[in-house]
């Protein structure tokens, strides 16, 4: 009978030690805000434009992270998707047309300096300050920080902005993937 | 002197040499060519400025182009004539993109620029010099690896603060065809020597070695001569090492020499190692005790299509066409056009481009066209008959054999690396080490499915890269997001808070305005408790007159309040008629209204104290006398001319508030119209 009790009383107090630690590590060790969110935030591409319908990709990480669509990133694309897939572990799906097309190049904003009026317009339009300039002064984009994510132009009351593809330079340059040559049989080439 | 072991490095091939076809004539001075195509990007880092302009007569080594930035290098004439033009051309690069080019019409004089000629430039004892003065003659005669990469010698040399405990020269030479080093070492042994005493002096070495590959018996020769020459003492060795390719890769050459390997994503300097090629020390005692600047360098012509292969000291920016037509080339034919050109004599026009590789056979690149600049990293051109190196353009499946990971000699596994590239698996890619790929081509070269392993590699690597910076992009773009929503978060709450700060005074001030109306009234009250008691006369000229003054007072309040009340009234039907659409509005617009209504009331209580001021104190004829009058006249003609200097200010300056300004010039004209009228008036009643 005694061995019973001192069981039930080791047991107890094991519960009482155990149950103690755990409530201590659930403060101390107390995660700030949601980490999945910050995982999928870092998988999209933070050109902040909008296209999945939610101001900015944080709010859209944080959609995803409640249960949302992974496919709604243009900008992010294909590579995008399959990220998201591989971190939620969901099948990955087609990106959603509605939200537009993937571009094939990198693009970036210039302005016309020429044809700047100094609105201003663009710049309170642009997500990340990447726009230069002040009233009745001509504006320029910072073509690093540029994401190329449209915004700007639609603001523009002289429709001054274009969206050019990224040049290429000898330092983003890199060789293309050769093309599958492997056949089975081989020719001499004449 | 100690005896040097030497050790080895995993893999390496050993292809055909094909060297001696151009090491059977000595150096050849090629004829000057009649145009110059001068890049300002040549080497590793920034291209370098551009300081002459089209049209100027530029003289043989000088400046024509500076560094820009730390890794950067000069850019000099490399022979005297006009430039004629600066703009975007080709480089001979394997992305056969454009970059700016100085072209240069020689004038067939090869003037050299007075300082250089007359020597005043060189530094006759060297090794007594300052070491500072070394590298900066280093980088003002824009010094860059001859070997291949083309980064500046003056940036690897001023590494501060790394104490170097072993100079290497890379003597190796093990690509095929190339011979460049190899005639430079047998023809100008002593000069490469005195080129690595200041490199030794340099880097504080405490020893140095100069890898050769066995396959060059004259040039070993040559340098063990010269280096009894320059120097008794033996801490300089002159090592032979056995022929495999790729033993001239500097991380191999380490590894021979020292056994030492250069940690992953590392430099040679991490270990107490600097590795130069043997032509950049040849260039660097050219700088240092002849004063000239990299204007030429050897180049190895070579390859069946060419009659004479041989080396030849080229000028930097000769274009390729100069060098082929001086070496004899003949453009192959193929059977096919062979066999056109026998039909018809027409089809002679239509030729197919020439074959013609920079750099050798297993690190080159086809070039484009034959019209291409030398640069200084070009150490060969190799054109090839079709029969000596295939085309190679027909790969077959991979058969899983494992000869690249046996060639391999970074010790990678290519196959690996070549599923995950053709996969496009670029996280994998790189947790295999594909970074550490030299690009040397043995895995490639043994590839019994000739798979062109190298190129997949190369993608790869670029892709990474691609994908590392649009990472970085997308963090520098998530803070400027960040701070841009902190930012516009923070101003909205500023202006909450004034909004906030600004009613609570408003509140404050009229109760302090009530609270000194309430104070005054009583005053007034015991005033006029006072002055009853005093005798009537005095109430009659004392009392009347603050009784006056306070009817004035009261009079201009009233005004301002019903100014004022009118504002609102009609700010709160702007607001109504625009769009109160937004919220901000509808936040504004009760504020307004609440403002209309104090102002209601406000005007209300100022009516009924003027009319009972007015009641208690019936109005009193003014006395007015001429000197009043006169006074005011005076007040208001110096106001006039205030506002018309305010006026002009305002023209010159353009500035908005001019119609302003006018306006009120013109109501107090007419108030000084009014006083002069009033004047006349006076006068006419006084006589």
């Amino acid at each position: 009978m005694s061995s019973i009790l001192i069981a039930i009383a080791l047991l107890a107090t094991l519960a009482i030690i155990f149950g103690a630690i755990l409530g201590f590590a659930a403060v101390r060790f107390k995660v700030e805000g949601n980490p999945l969110v910050d995982q999928i935030d870092n998988l999209l591409p933070q050109t902040q434009c909008g296209q999945c319908s939610y101001p900015g990709c944080k709010p859209y990480a944080e959609a995803i992270a409640a249960g949302d669509k992974i496919n709604k990133c243009p900008p992010g694309g294909e590579s995008t998707i399959i990220a998201l897939a591989d971190l939620l572990g969901v099948e990955p799906e087609p990106l959603d047309a509605e939200h537009g097309a993937e571009k094939e190049v990198p693009m970036v904003a210039l302005i016309r300096e020429d044809e700047c009026i100094g609105c201003t317009k663009c710049i309170q339009a642009c997500p990340i300050d990447a726009i230069m300039g002040a009233a009745k002064q001509m504006h320029t984009v910072i073509a690093d920080e540029c994401t190329g994510c449209d915004l700007c132009v639609e603001p523009c009351p002289v429709d001054c902005i274009d969206m050019v593809p990224m040049a290429t330079t000898l330092q983003s340059w890199h060789w293309d993937k050769p093309e599958n040559l492997i056949i089975s049989t081989k020719k001499e080439a004449i | 002197m100690q005896t040097i072991t030497l050790h080895s490095f995993n893999g390496g091939i050993h292809p055909q040499e094909n060297k001696f076809q151009s090491t059977q004539t000595p150096i050849a001075q090629l004829p000057l060519p009649a145009q110059l195509v001068v890049p300002v990007g040549q080497h590793i880092g920034a291209p370098a400025e551009v300081i002459v302009a089209v049209g100027d007569r530029v003289l043989k080594g000088q400046l024509i182009a500076q560094p820009k930035g730390f890794v950067s290098a000069a850019i000099h004439a490399p022979t005297s004539g006009k430039v004629v033009a600066i703009e975007q051309r080709e480089l001979p690069h394997s992305s056969g993109l454009e970059g700016i080019c100085i072209i240069i019409d020689s004038d067939g004089e090869d003037t050299w620029l007075e300082d250089i000629a007359n020597g005043s430039q060189a530094i006759a004892n060297y090794l007594e010099a300052d070491n500072d003065v070394l590298v900066n003659r280093i980088r003002d005669c824009g010094i860059t690896g001859l070997g291949g990469a083309g980064f500046p010698t003056a940036v690897k040399m001023a590494v501060k603060g790394k104490h170097i405990e072993t100079l290497i020269i890379n003597a190796a030479e093990c690509e095929p065809y190339i011979t460049a080093d190899d005639m430079l070492m047998r023809e100008r042994a002593l000069e490469a020597m005195r080129g690595i005493q200041i490199l030794m002096k340099l880097t504080a070495a405490k020893n140095c070695l100069i890898g050769i590959e066995d396959n060059k018996p004259e040039a070993i020769k040559a340098m063990k001569d010269a280096l009894h020459q320059v120097h008794g003492e033996h801490y300089i060795a002159v090592v032979t090492i056995p022929t495999k390719y790729p033993s001239g890769g500097e991380k191999q050459l380490i590894e021979i020499l020292t056994g030492k390997e250069v940690p992953s994503g590392g430099i040679p300097a991490e270990i107490g190692i600097v590795c130069q090629n043997v032509g950049t020390c040849e260039a660097v005692y050219r700088a240092v005790a002849e004063g000239k600047p990299l204007i030429s360098r050897i180049t190895t012509i070579t390859g069946e299509s060419a009659e004479q292969p041989q080396n030849v000291e080229v000028l930097i920016g000769t274009p390729v066409k100069h060098l082929l037509a001086f070496a004899g080339f003949k453009q192959e034919k193929s059977l096919f056009q062979k066999f056109l050109g026998s039909l018809s004599s027409k089809a002679e026009s239509s030729e197919s481009k020439p074959r013609i590789i920079m750099g050798g056979p297993m690190m080159g690149f086809t070039l484009s066209s034959d019209e291409l600049p030398i640069l200084k990293s070009s150490n060969c051109i190799l054109a090839p008959s079709q029969k000596e190196l295939p085309a190679n353009d027909i790969a077959s499946a991979c058969i899983r054999c494992g000869l690249c990971t046996e060639a391999c000699p970074a010790e990678l596994l290519p196959q690996q690396l070549y599923w995950f590239s053709k996969s496009g698996e670029l996280e994998k890619a790189e947790q295999h080490n594909i970074a550490d790929c030299i690009e040397c081509g043995a895995c490639s070269y043994v590839c019994p499915s000739q798979i062109p392993l190298v190129q997949y590699y190369r993608h790869t690597k670029g892709a990474i890269k691609e994908e590392h910076a649009a990472q970085q992009k997308s963090d520098r773009s998530r803070v400027r997001f960040e701070a841009r929503q902190d930012r516009l978060d923070r101003e909205a709450a500023e202006k909450e808070a004034k909004r906030q700060a600004r009613t609570a005074a408003a509140e404050k001030a009229q109760a302090a305005k009530k609270a000194a109306a309430a104070k005054a009234a009583e005053e007034d009250a015991v005033k006029n408790i006072g002055a009853d008691q005093s005798s009537a006369d005095q109430t009659n000229t004392e009392g009347a007159k603050p009784e006056a003054v306070d009817l004035e007072k009261l009079q201009t309040q009233l005004d301002a309040a019903q100014a004022g009340l009118k504002k609102s009234m009609d700010k709160v039907a702007e607001i109504k008629a625009g769009a109160a659409d937004s919220d901000k509005e509808a936040d504004t617009l009760d504020v307004f209204e609440k403002a209309v209504a104090t102002r209601r009331d406000k005007v209300k209580l100022l009516a009924l104290q003027l009319a009972e001021a007015k009641k208690s104190a019936p109005p009193v004829k003014k006395e007015i006398s001429r000197d009043d009058i006169e006074k005011k006249l005076r007040a208001q003609q110096d106001r006039i001319d205030k506002t018309k200097q305010r006026f002009e200010l305002a023209q010159e300056q353009g500035s908005e508030t001019l119609p302003a300004l006018q306006k009120g010039l013109d109501k107090q004209m007419q108030k000084l119209k009014e006083l002069e009228a009033d004047l006349a008036q006076f006068d006419k009643a006084g006589a």
